[in-house]
């Protein structure tokens, strides 16, 4: 498989208070960006279940993007406090599976910034690229 | 109670009392320079003699030290009287032939040139100045020096004082205004700005925040007041006839339940001193749209008159412009500072310029700078054309700079107002003599302290942000909260009000309809599968689960839950669940995104 042509595909769990009203920003501000993202819709980053994460690895996504609100701004009190906890563990056994730190991103972004909700696509479409694709994928096409 | 008789009129007085407060309580008038009924009696100026004719011991007595003794028999405005009066005022005259107070006494007691060579003193010796220092601020930073014609008030050793507080009672008393406080202390006197008048007047450390205030109740500024920072003074509490100053007040917190929260902040008007081009704070005549509103109100520094700004006292107005300019978008559609539209400016300069014309003068150059005209609600284009019609100038161009640094003659002791104008491409050179910047509306300054707290998102421009923008324009992401008015946007008077309502009749609705519809995500517990380890009990930040100890699992209380997950990603048995959120639900979007999606 050629690098120049692979598009990775990302699995995003946006929090429905924040990310989620950022991306829907984004599109209805006609931003451009990567078509490569899939969005989930979840209550809150806090409610990400790590077997979610390694779910969307082990069917072959590329990487895996959550976005939560900024610190002191979860919906929930402290949710996304939370999932940067796990997401961290998360983090250490993804080695393990074979599958780099870097597939999987936590960013807080906030409902108004639409912006930088495009531009973390953006810029995490553009570091999967370079990593290519995940070891699991790669199994799955060959 | 003593019964006297002054002037043949019988007066019932209290014990204690003088005879100075007999004949005011008979309403006889006697002069006085020197009593204030916050100061212990003096007997200083002399002005207030009275004659004993009986029921004590006889000759000119000062009344306002002389006490109200049973049977006593004075006289206030005979002869002999008159003449001491006289000739205390022709020396007063001598002394102090500057001073408004003397010139007016003397007068009405016909003292016209007096026989003493004249000085030109202002002070008039009365001494309330340093008896306010030592008995009500318990200083006794200054006193009376010297003798005979040589004394005057001042510190000791003529050094400025190391215990004076520049608190500014001396000045406050003073009758002539002759308090030079440089020779007293080398911290001169803080003026108290009024927060309502924005700038243009000063407050007391007592006062009533504005005209309209509701309770219409005075308040102490805490940081201000002598007596509370220093236990001394409490002149008002002694003058107060209700007995209503408290000085134990505490701030506090009061707990209200309720079932909604409107959310009406409002705004902070910019600061444009940061913006030196304008030349704010640096040039006494540049005004913000605040400060010229509090001009032409009829409460406000100048009764409503449009005047100018004494450059030697920011407090003092003197004369009406005879040319103002008036700088459109100040902070606003201006990518360094906010690049939204304040939306109110336009309108409010246009009325600033309508009363300008009306209230100084047709003959007043009214010069408006703007980028765009947006007069968009009902009336207002009318409104604009009529203005216009009133001989205002509007400039299409932002004005860059104003300036005093004149260039040619007609510039000299002007302001310079130097921009573009955009239709004609050419650059002007305006002098006027008033400037007044339009400044932009902000988010307030703790606005995300207080979205934090009703968990409220704030948008790029730092506002408040609305659930929607089209459907939901009252209500926040949290239930039961909303918003309305200048903290969700710029907004003018009808659209806050309009806002206002709305936000009104929501949380009415859900005080009408008597219950609240819950979300369905929210948490539940497979009761068959929780093995009771109550980690998530831990975790709820809403205290919504609890530990049934019969069957030895955890329970989800539903009216509580407001389904965060925070319990479901966790729950190590896989019990805990939002629903909508099952594992096979997310799974299954998992699989069905990454199938459909393979690239």
């Amino acid at each position: 498989m050629n690098s120049e042509e692979f598009e990775p595909t990302i699995i995003a769990f946006l929090c429905n208070w924040c990310t989620f009203t950022a991306a829907d920003l984004a599109g209805t501000s006609r931003l451009v960006y990567p078509a490569n993202v899939r969005i989930i819709r979840m209550m809150c980053s806090g409610m990400v279940d790590p077997k979610y994460v390694l779910k969307s690895f082990l069917e072959g996504a590329d990487g895996v993007l959550i976005g939560g609100c900024w610190p002191g701004d979860c919906h929930y009190i402290n949710g996304n406090l939370k999932a940067r906890r796990r997401i961290a563990l998360v983090h250490e056994i993804l080695e393990r599976f074979g599958i780099e730190k870097d597939r999987l991103w936590l960013r807080w972004v906030a409902a108004s910034e639409g912006n930088m909700f495009a531009a973390t696509v953006k810029e995490m479409t553009d570091k999967l690229k370079e990593l290519g694709p995940s070891v699991i994928r790669a199994q799955q096409v060959a | 109670m003593p019964t006297i008789t002054i002037d043949n009129k019988t007066v019932v007085v209290e014990e204690g009392k003088t005879v100075l407060d007999a004949a005011r309580q008979a309403k006889i008038e006697i002069p006085t320079l020197c009593h204030n009924d916050s100061l212990e009696p003096y007997g200083g100026c002399r002005l207030c003699v009275v004659e004993v004719m009986d029921g004590g011991p006889r000759g000119l007595k000062t009344s306002c030290t002389l006490k109200a003794s049973d049977g006593l028999v004075v006289e206030t405005r005979n002869d002999r009287v008159m003449r001491s009066r006289r000739i205390t005022l022709e020396l007063l005259l001598a002394r102090c032939p500057e001073v408004p107070i003397i010139r007016t006494l003397a007068r009405e007691h016909g003292v016209k040139d007096p026989r003493f060579s004249a000085d030109d003193e202002r002070c008039i010796l009365c001494g309330q100045c340093i008896r306010v220092c030592k008995e009500r601020m318990g200083v006794a930073a200054i006193g009376i020096y010297n003798r005979g014609v040589k004394k005057y008030v001042g510190t000791p050793y003529d050094e400025v004082s190391d215990v004076c507080r520049s608190c500014g009672a001396c000045a406050q008393v003073c009758p002539t205004g002759c308090i030079d406080f440089d020779k007293f202390s080398d911290k001169p006197p803080v003026p108290l700005v009024s927060e309502w008048n924005v700038g243009t007047r000063k407050r007391k450390a007592i006062s009533i925040a504005f005209e309209q205030a509701v309770p219409k109740t005075p308040v102490i500024d805490k940081d201000a007041c002598v007596h509370l920072n220093a236990g001394t003074c409490g002149i008002c509490a002694d003058r107060c006839i209700a007995n209503a100053i408290d000085f134990d007040q505490q701030d506090e917190t009061v707990t209200l339940d309720v079932g909604s929260i409107i959310v009406a902040t409002g705004f902070d008007p910019m600061d444009p001193e940061p913006m030196t081009q304008y030349g704010y704070g640096r040039y006494p005549n540049v005004f913000t749209n605040l400060e010229f509103e509090r001009l032409s109100n009829a409460t406000g520094p100048t009764s409503g008159a449009l005047l100018m700004r004494d450059p030697n006292d920011r407090f003092k107005f003197t004369e009406p412009p005879g040319s103002v300019a008036i700088l459109h978008c100040i902070g606003s559609r201006d990518v360094n500072y906010h690049e939204y539209c304040s939306r109110t400016c336009c309108m409010y300069a246009l009325k600033f310029a309508h009363l300008l014309k009306d209230k100084v003068g047709h003959e007043v150059q009214i010069y408006n700078f703007y980028i765009d005209m947006r007069c968009f609600g009902k009336g207002y284009e009318e409104f604009f054309s009529r203005v216009q019609s009133e001989g205002v100038r509007m400039i299409r161009g932002k004005a860059t700079r104003v300036t005093d640094q004149a260039e040619a003659d007609e510039e000299e002791g002007k302001l310079v107002v130097v921009a573009e104008d955009t239709l004609l491409r050419q650059l002007l050179r305006v002098p006027v003599d008033m400037v007044i910047l339009c400044t932009a509306m902000e988010p307030r300054k703790d606005a995300i302290d207080v979205a934090r707290t009703f968990g409220m998102s704030i948008g790029s421009d730092g506002f408040f942000l609305e659930e929607h923008p089209k459907l939901e324009p009252v209500s926040t992401a949290t239930a039961g909260v909303f918003v309305a008015g200048a903290c969700q946007g710029p907004k003018d008077i009808p659209d806050s009000v309009a806002q206002a309502k709305g936000a009104a009749s929501m949380a009415q609705a859900l005080t009408s309809l008597g219950e609240v519809e819950a979300a369905p995500m929210i948490s539940d517990i497979d009761s068959d599968i929780c093995i009771g380890c109550q980690v998530c009990i831990g975790l709820c930040p809403y205290s919504a689960i609890e530990f049934d100890d019969r069957r030895r699992i955890s329970v989800v209380n539903g009216a509580v839950c407001k389904g965060c997950g925070s319990c479901a990603a966790y729950c190590p048995s896989g019990a805990a669940k939002i629903s909508h959120f099952t594992d096979r639900q997310v799974f299954a979007e998992i699989e069905g995104l990454l199938e459909a999606g393979s690239m």
